[in-house]
């Protein structure tokens, strides 16, 4: 698609903001609509539109393959593992209050690492799933 | 009741009627569209539609959600999956009356039992009666987070949602073995020779 200048220079404008949208949801879904899916698959969302621009090995050469995979493992065991912290922590599976002497400041802080889980999850397996389906002929 | 309280509902009424033609005229073109790229662009319609209906019930989270992977991931993915394999349906002349009859005999069941749903917000019905009060009421005490939604879908609710992932997680994993390897063995193969 090396044709189509408007596209290409307004996909370029676009993909950071939505970027940044994508981790403003992140870290703002404990206060405002949005949360770790919403934001993973913003975040992919911005990937895939620059993949859908510039071919979807423009996308590859930011984020291999491999370490989308290693990322959407790590995002799931991430959540995971938050769940066997509160285990040693005292409480049962993914009872946050245990990461914490204070309950509730557990909780708080149980919940942003496992959003931050979800959306490295969700954000890398929507790139994948777009990487494969492009390069698929 | 006073013009004030009603005002806004009649907005709310105007607004899902118009919406929920919308969205019913899209599925309808969906259904009927032989070219496939068209039906997948006026699915993204659908499901930026449906956004709005979603915004309009309050439920913001899930409108978000909804404009993100149906309207804009899924189209991409499903043009993907056209470009890759064909642009038009198998033309059919025979007249599919048994899938017909199926489907409008379960939607009517379906609409004969939205008779009997609660109203809309109605706080006596039995799905406010349940956890939804100790949510409502103790959720940011007791989780620090003052998006009820989020406290629910992450903390009271944790275990759902880590099998969520798991689903997504398993998706792409399934997506990359099935094509991803597939592709490369070919290329391997184009090698070979």
């Amino acid at each position: 698609m090396t044709e189509h200048l408007v596209l290409r220079v307004i996909s370029k404008l676009l993909v950071p903001p939505i970027l940044l949208f994508a981790l403003y949801v992140q870290m703002h879904g404990d206060y405002g609509p949005g949360g770790g899916f919403q934001a993973g698959v913003i975040f992919g969302a911005g990937l895939i539109l620059y993949g859908l621009v510039f071919g979807a090995q423009a996308v590859q050469s930011v984020a291999p393959m491999r370490l989308l995979v290693t990322l959407a493992c790590l995002g799931l065991l991430l959540y995971a593992g938050v769940g066997i912290a509160s285990m040693i922590g005292g409480g049962s599976f993914l009872e946050y209050g245990a990461l914490s002497a204070d309950a509730t400041h557990g909780n708080h802080v149980g919940i942003i690492i496992i959003e931050i889980g979800v959306g490295i999850a969700v954000a890398s397996v929507m790139t994948i799933i777009f990487c494969v389906l492009a390069e698929w002929r | 009741m006073d013009a004030q309280a009603q005002g806004p509902r009649a907005i709310d009424l105007y607004v899902d009627i118009l919406l929920i033609v919308l969205l019913v005229a899209a599925a309808l073109v969906v259904v009927s569209l032989r070219n496939l790229l068209a039906a997948a662009l006026v699915l993204g319609i659908y499901s930026l539609v449906m956004a709005a209906l979603w915004v309009v019930l309050d439920a913001v989270d899930v409108a978000f959600t909804e404009a993100a992977v149906g309207a804009g991931v899924t189209t991409v993915f499903m043009v993907l999956a056209i470009a890759a394999t064909g642009r038009h349906a198998r033309v059919t002349h025979r007249r599919p009356w048994l899938p017909i009859l199926a489907s409008l005999a379960v939607g009517g069941l379906l609409i004969y039992g939205t008779l009997d749903l609660p109203d809309f917000g109605d706080p006596q019905a039995p799905a406010q009666q349940h956890v939804a009060p100790h949510y409502l009421g103790q959720g940011e005490a007791e989780t620090g987070v003052p998006n009820i939604v989020t406290a629910v879908l992450a903390s009271y609710r944790g275990f759902d949602t880590l099998g969520e992932v798991t689903v997504i997680f398993t998706a792409g994993m399934g997506v990359l073995l099935l094509l991803g390897v597939a592709r490369r063995r070919r290329m391997d193969a184009r090698d070979d020779e």
